[in-house]
């Protein structure tokens, strides 16, 4: 037995000439809890896809629970639980016939079958709707069947892709709750694109884009890195050549940029080399050319990809990253990963 | 062995629960009964279920593609094929399985038209020979149809796609032998060792020979080792 839970080195996978992964190496200990961060097709499924024995890398060695996700693929199978994003299921079964198939299939000996199925209709709160066909449910019950097959025969492993996407406030929060409780005792991998999503669950965040690994660290650590890069003031303000180069001229400031006009006042975002400056000096010219509000600028994806790919000075390879249309977080619907499969 | 059983089990009980299996089970009595009993009382004379045996050959090609059509490619779209493939579950199982739980949904079909016979023995003397090979026939006929659907499953995700594709296949070897005109020699052995038709008519006759279940064995070897083989591509 290995100690590590997972251990990924230099995975590689290509869709024909399309590489979605250039060999990502990370290990993960037994009882962590991980969140794959990065915008779609960033290479987290693909990465997952690696992991639960579905497609098998280019290049590289993956191994899970003490065992080659290759050579050993069967063993693998056997510790984790998977839960792909599209949460398939069988919709003409009902809820409890479908989890004791799960059940039968992962090996849960059949004096426990029952139990296990309660107790995981019990921790995913599912208990109303045993007896209903999972064609009948709604997103958020069918993501709780489809956490609730993952974990049924209790692995060591597992791993969900984009467990919230397509839920509403009240049912993201119930899962994460839930992915909270799972990783009391066991190692779970999972995939966001939302940024909230992994503060609030994971002790460890691994922050994948293009394919390559560009950050690792705890919640705060990385935090810090954002919150130490990221300093841009957004102010309202009159839309005139005159307000925008006065702003543009201020202590602190080291750049300018006008978001939007509505009507004749305008929104600038200032990118600040020094924040405390610069806030400042806004307040002080702020009566004579009309500021109207200032405001922190509340980070995007965007702005910590910006943040952590230039404190690793590839700010080369964040250029075109900002063309890209992830300003506000891509819908849910979304298939991720380029690379479906076929 | 035991996954396999499981597999068996969620796809039959899939059978029952949705309405598949009662349209085919009615179709396939409605069309084979109706043309049975019309042909069967012009021929009187003739107390035998060979008529019935004659055309189920026709119909079979395409009942048993038209249940094995979503097995695997309604899988592959929804995504649980995905799922199951991360499962501690060997792409073999998966498709036995599968194969095994239409081959029930077939003898189901077969036990329904049962009555044909029991009747014909009422009204004389049933040659129960032929007739249980006729039946034991159509289940090795129908068995070697599902294979070939589930190999035409597992290419694509699109049912329709698969029940063309295996129509297609069930049909041009029914019709093989007869669309060949007058052959000789060895076109004609050839011809007549592919002919799902030919075999099945010589089990039809009473006569259980080796060579035609060797046939039908290593038709249905071949095809679910296709389609296993087509499974497993995703994991390379």
């Amino acid at each position: 037995m290995a100690e590590k839970s997972i251990v990924v080195e230099g995975l590689a996978k290509n869709y024909g000439d399309f590489w979605a992964l250039n060999g990502i190496s990370f290990d993960v200990e037994p009882g962590q809890i991980v969140g794959f961060l990065g915008p779609n097709g960033a290479g987290k499924t693909t990465t997952m896809k690696i992991l639960t024995c579905f497609m098998a890398a280019a290049k590289g060695k993956a191994t899970v629970a003490g065992h080659d996700v290759y050579e050993d693929s069967e063993k693998v199978r056997q510790k984790i639980g998977y839960l792909p994003e599209s949460v398939p299921l069988y919709g003409e079964m009902m809820v409890y016939d479908y989890l004791r198939f799960i059940a039968e299939i992962r090996g849960v000996p059949g004096a426990k079958r029952h139990d296990a199925i309660k107790r995981v209709v019990e921790l995913t709160g599912l208990g109303p709707m045993v007896a209903k066909n999972i064609m009948e449910l709604s997103k958020g019950y069918r993501q709780r069947v489809g956490l609730a097959q993952a974990i049924i025969h209790e692995p060591e492993v597992v791993i969900l892709d984009e467990p919230t996407s397509g839920l509403d406030p009240n049912q993201i929060v119930e899962i994460r709750d839930l992915i909270t409780e799972i990783g009391k005792e066991k190692t779970v991998i999972f995939s966001t694109h939302i940024l909230q999503e992994v503060a609030a669950v994971c002790d460890r965040i691994i922050v994948i884009d293009h394919g390559e690994i560009i950050a690792d660290g705890t919640v705060d650590e990385l935090s810090a890195r954002v919150a130490q890069s990221d300093s841009g003031l957004l102010v309202t303000a009159p839309s005139t050549r005159t307000v925008s180069s006065r702003l543009g001229g201020l202590p602190g400031v080291s750049a300018i940029e006008e978001l939007k006009v509505v009507g004749d006042e305008a929104l600038y975002r200032l990118d600040c080399r020094d924040a405390d400056a610069a806030r400042k000096a806004v307040f002080e010219i702020g009566n004579e050319i009309g500021v109207t509000e200032v405001k922190q600028h509340q980070p995007s994806l965007e702005d910590i990809f910006r943040a952590l790919t230039s404190g690793t000075g590839e700010l080369a390879a964040t250029e075109p990253r900002a063309a890209r249309p992830t300003k506000d977080y891509a819908p849910p619907a979304d298939g991720d990963d380029g690379g479906e499969e076929e | 062995m035991k996954n396999i059983a499981f597999i068996w089990k969620r796809e039959v009980s899939a059978y029952f629960t949705s309405i598949v299996a009662y349209i085919v089970v009615t179709l396939f009595l409605l069309i084979t009964g109706a043309l049975f009993w019309l042909s069967y009382f012009q021929e009187i004379n003739l107390l035998s279920m060979r008529s019935f045996f004659n055309q189920a050959p026709l119909f079979l090609a395409f009942f048993a593609p038209a249940i094995t059509m979503g097995l695997i490619a309604t899988e592959k779209r929804e995504g649980t094929l995905e799922l199951m493939m991360t499962m501690p579950v060997s792409d073999a199982q998966i498709v036995i399985g599968k194969f095994l739980a239409a081959c029930t949904l077939l003898f189901v079909v077969f036990l329904t038209t049962l009555p044909y016979a029991f009747t014909l023995s009422g009204l004389g003397d049933l040659d129960w020979g032929a007739t249980i090979a006729g039946y034991v026939g159509l289940m090795l006929l129908g068995s070697t149809y599902a294979a070939i659907g589930i190999m035409a499953s597992s290419w694509t995700r699109d049912q329709v796609v698969s029940i063309l594709v295996a129509f297609s296949l069930c049909f041009g070897l029914y019709i093989i032998d007869q669309v060949v005109g007058q052959p000789t020699g060895g076109t004609a052995v050839a011809v007549q060792y592919l002919s799902t038709n030919f075999h099945f008519q010589n089990i039809a006759r009473g006569v259980l020979d080796v060579r035609d279940v060797v046939y039908y064995g290593s038709v249905i070897v071949v095809c679910l080792a296709v389609a296993q083989a087509s499974i497993a591509s995703r994991r390379w």
